[in-house]
């Protein structure tokens, strides 16, 4: 016996145990799941660009980049937030989905509220009510403004102001000049925000806000935020709003674990049954890839779906497969006549060829699904797909086979048995030998 | 395994057998199409809260006072206290229904929190990722036969992609034939068993290419005897896989939750057919196709010899 190969096979062993045992459950809840486990809101807008003009590239950027901002500010993980094609009006449209939401009325809100920012040179007053209401054209709107209004404290005065600045320097320049020692009114959905009074041409194309209710620094960062809010580019009107319940909800999401867990006891156990110490083998395989698919996940922040999930499962069946295959090659070997060790070298081998054709189709059709599927659970399918089949090849062909060939090279377990081969094979080969 | 009886000359049953299963289902489906979950269907969603834990049985005896059924996947149960009730209904409710359902409301939770909230509910979303998966498997197979035609050759390809759609097919015939419920989760059940049909064919196929090459057939019953005898050498790899992918499928039907049963059912009826027409479908089609053209060979080469 080579007990230096049996201490590096029982090292691999307890390294990959020691590994998931010890980081799974950090790795499992670093990773998103999807609106379909976890529930949440689909919404659907169409985007309201001026007629005739169409959506163009920065436009849509500096739309993604509206709309996204006003999700995080929901504060749930991963959201995603994609383009889709035009509605029958010719509009595009923009897709946001929120798994998890708590408070749907708010997400709809946040993000549907067209906060429409206008600046405007005149104003009049409704003495009855009160009421402030706009006159004339807009000298400016939030698609003027670039999406980083803040809080800042006058380094002159000191009080509290909002700081916010325009995409074309000029814009400002030929306002402020028009407007230098008058007011100007800043209106935020058609409600009077604040009226500052323009004291000098400014030619940075920034400015700072201040008076009227900004007082305290939560003011300010509130109007901050609103401003940043209303600079949308572009109006959005929601065209559909789906709230999408866990398919799997907590409870069922639980006992769907505990389901997938007897079945992968079973698979081990049946692993053990037929081939033995060779199957003990391919079931530490198997929890390498199941650590490892999951780390891949987490690293990539691939958010786990239902279709996400089937094809991990399906995942696992071809990393068993893959050992299936190659240890039934390894019986034809050895039903030939070969010794253990040659059969294990040759049975891989020959195995590989086969591994490799049929994942390879597999993968191909993975990313074909992925390039054609569009977003969602199609991609989600084809993607988890692909990272399946790339760890299956590495941990059920290349892991599982080092482990094999490291533990028969130690000698410490010869008799052909512990492999999985059969009676019948076990005569015959006796016999030969 | 050793052979038991000669797949490939009993062919023509296996061919009748799923023949007959798919015609059940295009007549069924001719009839009376899908059962098509509220997910493909214009319907209405309606969400309220309760001050308790959501109770199933009485959510639904509620809406049954009213004369309205919940379907088998139309009561899901949101919020973090697991106390908001969210059912979809394949109807647009009437005011006068929505003024019933509200006091039944009052009736049944006295203590709710909230009142309901009619949504209606449009099927875009799922039609459109029904819509997106049917184009990316017609992708999809038409890339695996360009590359199964590389690596093998084009009739091995063929013979794949026609048992993979027969898979496909089969799992759309038992849904129209049992009725059961079509619904988003089948798409990705779909999408799992064309990954694992493909997959499962290969596996075969290549050991049929290994033995023509080692044996070179020159007649069709060699190549019959050839392709026989591979089938047979797999047969316990094809046992034994399937049996591993099919005690997760089955497991997760059994305890798995009651709202993926569609989605498991799928699987299982696709995994179970994935296995079969690899073995009884796609090899014969092979050994059919490529003994005709072996036939004409012959054919020309007895024509030359008698010339």
């Amino acid at each position: 016996m080579k007990w230096g190969r049996l201490f590096a096979f029982l090292l691999m062993v307890a390294a990959i145990i020691g590994v998931t045992a010890g980081t799974v459950p950090q790795v499992w809840k670093s990773i998103p799941l999807g609106l379909d486990l976890r529930g949440g809101v689909d919404l659907l807008y169409a985007v309201d660009t001026p007629k005739g003009q169409s959506l163009s590239d920065s436009g849509r950027q500096a739309l993604l980049k509206a709309v996204e901002m006003r999700v995080n500010s929901l504060g749930v993980s991963s959201p995603s937030i994609d383009l889709e094609g035009k509605n029958q009006l010719g509009q595009d449209q923009i897709r946001v989905q929120v798994a998890g939401v708590k408070n749907q009325q708010e997400a709809v809100q946040v993000i549907g509220a067209t906060a429409q920012l206008a600046i405007y040179g005149d104003a009049t007053i409704d003495k009855k009510t009160g009421k402030i209401t706009p006159v004339g054209a807009p000298l400016a709107t939030g698609a003027d403004l670039k999406s980083n209004a803040k809080w800042v404290v006058d380094q002159q005065d000191g009080k509290n102001a909002v700081a916010i600045e325009f995409k074309q320097a000029q814009k400002w320049i030929d306002i402020t000049k028009k407007y230098v020692g008058k007011p100007i009114f800043v209106f935020l959905n058609g409600q009077l925000l604040t009226d500052p009074v323009i004291q000098q041409v400014m030619y940075s194309g920034s400015s700072e806000i201040s008076g009227g209710s900004l007082t305290t620094p939560q003011a300010c960062m509130a109007l901050a935020n609103e401003l940043n809010a209303g600079a949308l580019p572009y109006p959005l009107t929601l065209e559909s709003e789906t709230s999408v319940g866990p398919s799997l909800g907590q409870t069922s999401l639980q006992r769907t674990m505990v389901a997938g867990l007897i079945a992968i006891i079973i698979i081990f156990a049946f692993m053990i049954c037929v081939y033995r110490l060779a199957g003990l083998i391919a079931d530490i395989a198997l929890i390498a890839y199941g650590y490892l698919t999951l780390l891949v996940f987490s690293g990539l922040h691939v958010v786990l779906t239902l279709s996400g999930l089937a094809a991990l499962v399906l995942g696992v069946g071809i990393a068993v497969d893959a050992n299936i295959i190659t240890y039934e090659r390894i019986k034809d070997e050895m039903r030939n006549g070969r010794s253990l060790r040659s059969a294990v070298r040759i049975g891989n081998k020959n195995a590989l060829r086969t591994i490799v054709d049929s994942n390879a189709t597999t993968f191909i059709a993975g990313a074909v699904m992925y390039i054609f599927g569009g977003q969602g659970d199609v991609r989600g399918f084809a993607v988890a797909l692909m990272v399946g089949i790339i760890v299956s090849l590495l941990t059920a062909v290349l892991l599982s086979r080092l482990m094999l060939l490291t533990f028969t090279a130690s000698g410490a377990v010869r008799r052909p048995w512990w492999y999985g081969v059969g009676k019948g094979v076990l005569k015959r080969h006796e016999t030969q030998v | 395994m050793k052979p038991r009886f000669n797949i490939v000359r009993l062919s023509k049953w296996f061919f009748m057998l799923s023949g007959a299963i798919t015609i059940a289902g295009i007549i069924v489906f001719a009839l009376f199409g899908f059962n098509l979950s509220t997910d493909f269907k214009a319907g209405s969603r309606i969400q309220f809260q309760l001050n308790q834990q959501v109770p199933d049985a009485r959510v639904r005896q509620m809406f049954q006072s009213v004369g309205l059924t919940i379907g088998d996947t139309g009561l899901t149960v949101g919020g973090i206290e697991r106390n908001v009730a969210i059912v979809t209904l394949p109807e647009q409710l009437s005011a006068k229904q929505i003024a019933a359902i509200q006091s039944a409301e009052h009736k049944f939770f006295p203590s709710a929190k909230q009142d309901i909230q009619v949504n209606s509910v449009d099927p875009f979303v799922a039609q459109q990722t029904a819509r997106k998966a049917i184009w990316a498997v017609l992708a999809a197979a038409v890339c695996i036969v360009v590359y199964v035609a590389i690596r093998f050759e084009f009739r091995f390809a063929i013979a794949g992609i026609i048992a993979l759609l027969h898979d496909a097919f089969i799992v759309l015939a038992a849904f129209a034939l049992l009725r059961r419920e079509v619904d988003l989760t089948f798409v990705a059940a779909l999408l799992t068993i064309v990954g694992y049909s493909i997959n499962d064919t290969i596996v075969i196929f290549d050991r049929i290419r290994e033995n023509v090459k080692i044996h070179k057939p020159e007649d069709i019953d060699a190549l019959r005897e050839v392709v026989n005898k591979s089938l047979w050498q797999t047969m316990t790899r094809s046992i034994n896989t399937v049996f591993t992918v099919l005690v997760a499928a089955v497991i997760l039907y059994f305890f798995g939750g009651v709202s993926i049963r569609n989605f498991t059912f799928a699987l299982i009826i696709g995994l179970i057919s994935g296995a079969y027409s690899s073995i009884f479908i796609a090899s014969p089609i092979w050994v059919a196709w490529r003994g005709r053209s072996m036939r004409k060979h012959k054919a020309v080469a007895n024509e030359a010899s008698v010339q």
